[in-house]
């Protein structure tokens, strides 16, 4: 269990973390959203023992990171923000420093290191430099790191940052095998991989806590929860006027000549509905998509104060 | 402290000193500039003495520039690389770290000096030098250099630039050699004795002096240790305080 209480940070003048408090289980996957400069990074550098909070308390499996701030770091696997490492080292010797001081050595070092560089991957880079690896390749280097010692607690910031695709893909897939029984927290810019992998997600912004929920359940604050994105195959005139006629619908947006989204009253389930009245019509339905709801308009509906978009694409 | 995190901390350091061409060629550029200050500017031969007096006597004006290079990296560089997040946040505290890097650079100082030793060979074979000599001469300059990288690993913290770091060092480096100079000391001529005796004290100059010609005198073994310690809990300080910031 991680427990934050009333957490706060000052640099000076400025504020990076104001009064946050937030626990976190065993086996949630807690997602760390907010802008950039929010002070994700900076709870996470605090949580992990980097820095001193100003005030306020952080505790990991009911030790103190104040004062026990060695006892936390070896049951904690902590992935700095840009992944860190030295640079002049190869892959090999790196992960070997790194298990040497997670305690491992002899045969056990070895085996370990083994399974952690089949876990991420990296058998085609292990004698390589550091410095020549491609930015994915540091990624990597710096995951291998933090899971050397199988660690109760991962923090990771942005993970996935500088990753492709299938990289990004199969670091989700990883970080969702570690997290069985483990308390693990990613910072995230990316929504879609709050979807794909946290159990939870918190939304800060000027170092405040804005929102703390499950992803789907924030989703659904969404006005795009439930939402439908409606593409005829021919140019119908008045779509908008008649597409209104349709019960429970609030509003309707035309997107495009031959696209329009039907938001629903209350997030309310609209799909029969409208599927029964297409079919009295005589409109050729090109496509008809449901949304669930989308993370990033939360998202900037909490950080910003500006409305939102009118017009977005299905 | 816990000896073997130290230990890991110290190897992973040599370990990079070594992993680029910049060691040896220092060690090359080191051994070819003891060379040249002791058979040109220290006459090793027209002296005509079975001592390495020559050798020794130039040490502080050699390390002035070595010493420096060898430790500006060692904190500056894991800050502006980052990695000082990385190294911090694993469970090997700030005391051991220090240390750690510290006796890496310290070792490798060790190194380059013990490849000097062709110059003994030589010495002993011209002559019959008193080897207890020489080899104090060799502990007392292994001495003096740890308190030069123990000075440039504290201005090491307290920049992210590494030739910043270089430049402090030789500024405070030479501040401490020079303290035993009568132009300096004169300018303290109107303070009580015990200033003028204690900034005397400080100089690495007069410390040397001594060493050089083979006197290794506890006073000044207890000096230079007490000088490393000090410096290194400088730096442990200023690591803190640049953490925090």
């Amino acid at each position: 269990m991680i427990r934050v209480k009333n957490l706060s940070m000052k640099f000076d003048d400025f504020t990076a973390v104001d009064d946050l408090s937030f626990d976190v289980a065993e086996g949630e996957v807690l997602g760390f959203l907010g802008p950039n400069g929010a002070g994700k990074s900076t709870t996470m550098k605090i949580i992990s023992g980097f820095l001193q909070a100003t005030s306020g308390e952080v505790s990991v499996c009911g030790l103190s990171v104040d004062r026990d701030p060695q006892k936390v770091q070896q049951i904690m696997g902590y992935l700095p923000e840009g992944a860190p490492a030295y640079s002049e080292m190869t892959v090999w010797a790196f992960l070997d420093f790194i298990a040497q001081v997670r305690g491992f050595s002899g045969d056990d070092k070895r085996q370990r290191l083994q399974a952690v560089i089949d876990q991420v991957q990296l058998q085609s880079v292990l004698h390589q430099v550091i410095d020549t690896l491609s930015k994915g390749f540091v990624r990597r280097v710096g995951l291998a790191q933090a899971i050397m010692h199988d660690p109760k607690v991962l923090i990771l910031d942005e993970p996935t940052d500088g990753l492709d695709p299938n990289q990004k893909h199969q670091v989700r897939q990883l970080i969702k095998s570690l997290s069985k029984d483990k308390i693990v927290i990613i910072s995230t810019h990316i929504l879609e991989e709050v979807s794909a992998v946290c159990s939870r997600a918190l939304i800060i912004n000027q170092g405040k806590l804005l929102l703390d929920d499950h992803p789907e359940k924030l989703e659904k604050q969404s006005r795009y929860h439930n939402a439908i994105c409606l593409q005829l195959s021919d140019n119908v005139e008045a779509a908008v006027k008649s597409l209104q006629g349709i019960a429970n619908i609030e509003s309707v947006e035309q997107l495009e000549e031959r696209k329009y989204m039907l938001f629903p009253r209350g997030g309310q389930m609209l799909l029969p509905e409208v599927v029964r009245w297409l079919d009295k019509q005589s409109w050729q339905v090109e496509s008809l998509h449901l949304e669930k709801g989308r993370l990033e308009d939360v998202f900037r509906q909490v950080t910003t104060q500006e409305p939102i978009s009118q017009q977005e694409a299905c | 402290m816990n000896l073997n995190m130290t230990s890991i901390v110290m190897r992973r350091q040599l370990h990079s000193y070594f992993a680029t061409p910049v060691a040896y060629v220092f060690i090359l550029m080191f051994l070819v500039l003891s060379g040249v200050f002791s058979f040109y500017l220290g006459h090793f031969y027209e002296k005509g003495q079975a001592d390495l007096n020559a050798f020794f006597n130039f040490h502080p004006w050699l390390y002035l520039f070595f010493m420096p290079a060898i430790s500006m990296g060692l904190w500056s560089q894991e800050r502006q690389l980052g990695t000082i997040e990385l190294l911090m946040t694993l469970p090997i505290g700030h005391s051991n770290a220090v240390l750690g890097k510290f006796l890496a650079a310290w070792l490798f100082a060790g190194i380059a000096l013990m490849l000097t030793f062709p110059i003994w060979v030589t010495v002993s074979y011209l002559g019959d030098p008193d080897h207890g000599v020489i080899l104090a001469g060799y502990i007392g300059s292994w001495l003096m250099a740890g308190g030069f990288l123990a000075i440039g690993s504290c201005m090491s913290v307290c920049s992210k630039n590494q030739i910043v770091a270089f430049i402090l060092t030789v500024v405070v480096c030479f501040l401490f050699m020079v303290s035993g100079v009568s132009m300096v000391l004169d300018t303290f001529s109107l303070a009580p004795q015990w200033v003028i005796d204690f900034v005397a004290g400080l100089s690495f100059l007069t410390r040397f002096d001594g060493i050089a010609r083979g006197v290794l005198d506890i006073r000044d073994v207890v000096y230079f240790i007490a000088l490393i310690s000090l410096w290194l809990y400088l730096t442990k300080t200023f690591l803190q305080r640049v953490q925090a910031n």
